[in-house]
């Protein structure tokens, strides 16, 4: 074996409250985006099938908040993001993207209304810094303000088609009428927290935010409480392989700063209708002229996984984009993946090389497997 | 604490080999390795009549994280391959030793075998 593949590396890594459970549960400690997280406890390959099967708990808290307060909080918002937010309501939820004005994407995020004038934010652990900066740069010239909340959360996802189950066991709040995308607050095991009908998986299940010092003792009901649900602890590894077979962005991988949301499959987060907004123009361009490269999902009918930046070739050998994301897909049982591609290049048969064999890109609208998730 | 057999001899690069009596030798990953790796994926292997040199890769070992090449513990000729390896790669993970077994050789020396490292060795090398 090469020693390279077994070594692990560490710095000045950041921790979220859950940090000694997960290690007290057996979890391989790596480090992501600068956070010592958990990639598994068991298996990945595991872990993914037993949330697809049954349901898993993830360790969130790395994500970021940001509280959007103010008079002008919804005019700003409504200018900082694509989707629009005039369609929030309190209690419900709105996934986005928010771009630089040359259209490239800052971040893809969550925003929850609390109230009139009252949203909660949540963003990727690895952007945390920047969007915050980003945000409050934007915010110059309208009446609110923009505050990074990170540190006083912690935040637990469950999912799989028991994880409504699981919750409901440990809670007095009626989940059933929470839909999809929606959110209410309420005590999980004693533990007070918003409880938000999203996920990153293609399952049913809810993701709960609490105080961060909460966090560690709303872990362990839940796994007390799982036993007869089945529950699985589950981590990185199986979030990242669960969210590509549900046909979801990473960001970093199939949105970044240089490729836009309409490229990215995600145009249905864009609406130019609701006004302007930061590379409404940009993207009206590129909407009109067609984009340049576009986002693809693929499948390959073998089991070697295409690893990130392997290229993509026309059959004359030609490099015609890369690979952004690839791994097994366990439901499947074959590599699937997404890859940048040569809008020019789509009508033909495209393919990769893995160490001297060429496998076919088969295109897959996604999801690669049926979603469950609720409504 | 990972598993080490006492009667297997070890490669630094994390292979075993058990040596048998007619000259022929099988090969493996240590558990260490296993475990390191996570799930395996996918495990590719030579074809029967391939000769290898001492340190020579011999194939790949593909996981979630990472595909890694695998290399013989010592020069021979592939007299078999586990097969049953293409549809369950997951044996590597689960025996490592056992059914997790990749190849058999033909030992082109007795003596390469006899000068790997033993388990204690290994066990050190590990840390």
């Amino acid at each position: 074996m090469e020693a390279g593949a077994l070594s692990g590396r560490m710095g000045a890594l950041q921790t979220t409250p859950l940090n000694a459970f997960h290690r007290q549960h057996g979890g391989r400690m790596v480090d992501f985006a600068g956070w010592d997280m958990p990639v598994q406890y068991r298996s990945i390959l595991e872990e993914h099938k037993a949330v697809r099967q049954r349901c898993g708990l993830f360790d969130v808290s790395h994500m970021g908040e940001a509280d959007v307060k103010g008079p002008d909080a919804l005019r700003f918002l409504q200018h900082l993001v694509t989707n629009d937010c005039g369609k929030l309501f309190p209690g419900r939820v709105l996934y986005t993207v928010m771009c630089y004005p040359h259209g490239g994407v800052v971040d893809d995020l969550l925003v929850y209304m609390r109230a009139e004038n009252d949203y909660l934010l949540c963003i990727n652990a690895g952007n945390i810094a920047k969007d915050i900066a980003w945000m409050q740069g934007q915010a110059k010239g309208f009446d609110c303000t923009v505050v990074d909340r990170s540190p006083e959360y912690a935040q637990l996802a469950i999912q799989g088609p028991q994880a409504p189950a699981l919750v409901q066991s440990l809670t007095k709040a009626d989940l059933a009428a929470i839909k999809y995308y929606h959110f209410s607050r309420g005590d999980v095991a004693g533990v007070p927290c918003l409880i938000s009908r999203t996920g990153y998986t293609g399952e049913d299940g809810f993701e709960l935010y609490c105080a961060a010092g909460d966090g560690p003792r709303l872990a362990e009901a839940i796994v007390a409480a799982g036993g007869p649900f089945g529950l699985e602890l589950a981590g990185l590894g199986a979030r990242d392989s669960l969210r590509l077979e549900a046909g979801y962005p990473l960001y970093g991988h199939e949105i970044t700063d240089q490729v836009d949301p309409l490229a990215a499959g995600l145009g249905w987060v864009v609406k130019f209708d609701k006004g302007p907004f930061i590379g409404s123009e940009a993207l009206k361009s590129a909407k009109t002229n067609g984009p340049a490269r576009k986002v693809v999902f693929f499948r390959t009918g073998d089991r070697r996984i295409i690893r990130a930046e392997s290229p993509v070739l026309a059959a004359n050998g030609q490099t015609v984009g890369r690979v952004l994301s690839g791994t097994l897909s366990p439901m499947l049982n074959e590599a699937i993946g997404s890859a940048l591609v040569d809008a020019k290049a789509l009508g033909a048969e495209m393919q990769v090389d893995v160490r001297g064999t060429k496998l076919p890109l088969l295109l897959v609208k996604p999801p690669f497997v049926p979603l469950k998730k609720a409504g | 604490m990972s598993n080490i057999p006492a009667d297997l001899k070890y490669a630094k690069s994390h292979e075993w080999l058990k040596a048998a009596a007619d000259g022929t030798a099988t090969v493996g990953i240590t558990d260490y390795a296993q475990a390191s790796l996570g799930d395996i994926t996918f495990v590719q292997l030579p074809k029967v009549g391939a000769t290898l040199k001492a340190g020579e890769t011999f194939g790949v070992v593909e996981s979630v994280k990472a595909a890694s090449d695998v290399y013989a513990p010592a020069a021979g000729t592939v007299v078999e391959v586990n097969q049953a390896l293409e549809a369950n790669p997951e044996k590597v993970n689960h025996a490592p030793y056992g059914e997790g077994w990749m190849l058999k050789l033909k030992l082109a020396s007795a003596a390469d075998a006899a000068a790997l490292m033993s388990a204690d060795d290994y066990a050190k090398s590990i840390g």
